[in-house]
């Protein structure tokens, strides 16, 4: 499997996997929250001009 | 003088052109940020060779130098959007300057967490208060202070205009965080990639490394955008345009 012998020699990387797998789990992390908050930002914006709009129009 | 500016630069500068040139553009940055982040994680984690003397740790190289590369451009670009938006009054360049804020500090966050946690396994110490470390950190504040101090204001304009000096002002960091490895004795290693020298490391090890940074820039642009767009809704939100976009979503 590519430069390791095995999936167990993977997961070990060498004796650094917690340090390996755990800086990949940050990062992993932080790119979800972007784009969850960028996702929520634009829903909650949509769902309030929606709401907004039919009160104005409701009114005219 | 005061020479004329492009056109493309006054379309820029117009909501609802921004709006459909970003509609046209996320799908192919989405694309390209998957397909690049996905090979060049698993070149990085699985194909390129260990290095001789850090082992396998080497591989946090492949999210902590992107991510301190695109901390420090997204900083960059905040700062330079603020003058835009100063000089030529521009709200668009506003927008793009408010939406790096948290993006950045995220960013920020990642390249500080991933190096302590490459700097037990290599120094021996989670933190040291480095030049280069500390400089970063600063970074950080700096993105926090920016994103505090946008909301300080009830009124858009002044948030807008303070926002823009405080980045301007802190951009002097940058050179520091570029320079801190050269100017002070220290524990970090010099940069990987430089304009003027071929990288140090094989091809092996830095292609995926490259192929990493394209894709967090690709990444980058894609939350920028989904976020800008979502600001320019907001400001425009008594326009035609806006109105015909939200009964359409």
């Amino acid at each position: 499997m590519g430069y390791f012998s095995s999936v167990t020699d993977f997961l070990q990387m060498g004796t650094h996997g917690l340090y390996v797998w755990l800086s990949y789990g940050i990062a992993l992390v932080i790119f979800i929250y972007n784009i969850f908050s960028a996702y929520w930002l634009k829903r909650q914006y949509f769902i309030n001009a929606k709401r907004r709009l039919r009160r104005e129009q409701g009114t005219v | 003088m005061k020479k004329k500016m492009p056109r493309w630069f006054y379309q820029l500068a117009s909501p609802k052109w921004f709006y459909e040139f970003t509609s046209a553009l996320l799908p192919w940055f989405s694309a390209a940020a998957i397909l690049l982040l996905v090979t060049g994680t698993i070149w990085g984690l699985v194909f390129a060779p260990a290095d001789y003397q850090q082992g396998n740790s080497f591989r946090i190289i492949y999210i902590h130098v992107p991510a301190s590369i695109l901390a420090q451009s997204c900083y960059v670009m905040m700062a330079v959007a603020g003058a835009i938006g100063l000089i030529w009054k521009m709200k668009i360049a506003h927008v793009v300057a408010g939406a790096c804020a948290p993006i950045g500090a995220s960013i920020a966050v990642m390249s500080l967490a991933t190096g302590a946690i490459w700097g037990k396994p290599t120094w021996g110490a989670w933190w040291v208060w480095d030049a280069r470390l500390t400089s970063m950190l600063v970074l950080l504040f700096l993105y926090i202070g920016v994103i505090a101090l946008n909301s300080a204001f009830e009124n858009k304009a002044s948030a807008d205009k303070a926002t823009a000096i405080l980045s301007l002002v802190g951009l002097v960091n940058i050179p520091i965080i570029k320079y801190s490895v050269e100017w002070w004795n220290t524990l970090h290693q010099p940069a990987t990639f430089t304009v003027t020298a071929k990288p140090a490391m094989p091809p092996e090890m830095w292609l995926p490394l490259l192929v990493m940074v394209l894709g967090f820039y690709c990444f980058f642009a894609v939350i920028l955008m989904s976020r800008a767009r979502v600001e320019v809704l907001q400001r425009e939100k008594r326009t035609d345009w806006v109105k015909k976009v939200i009964q359409n979503y």
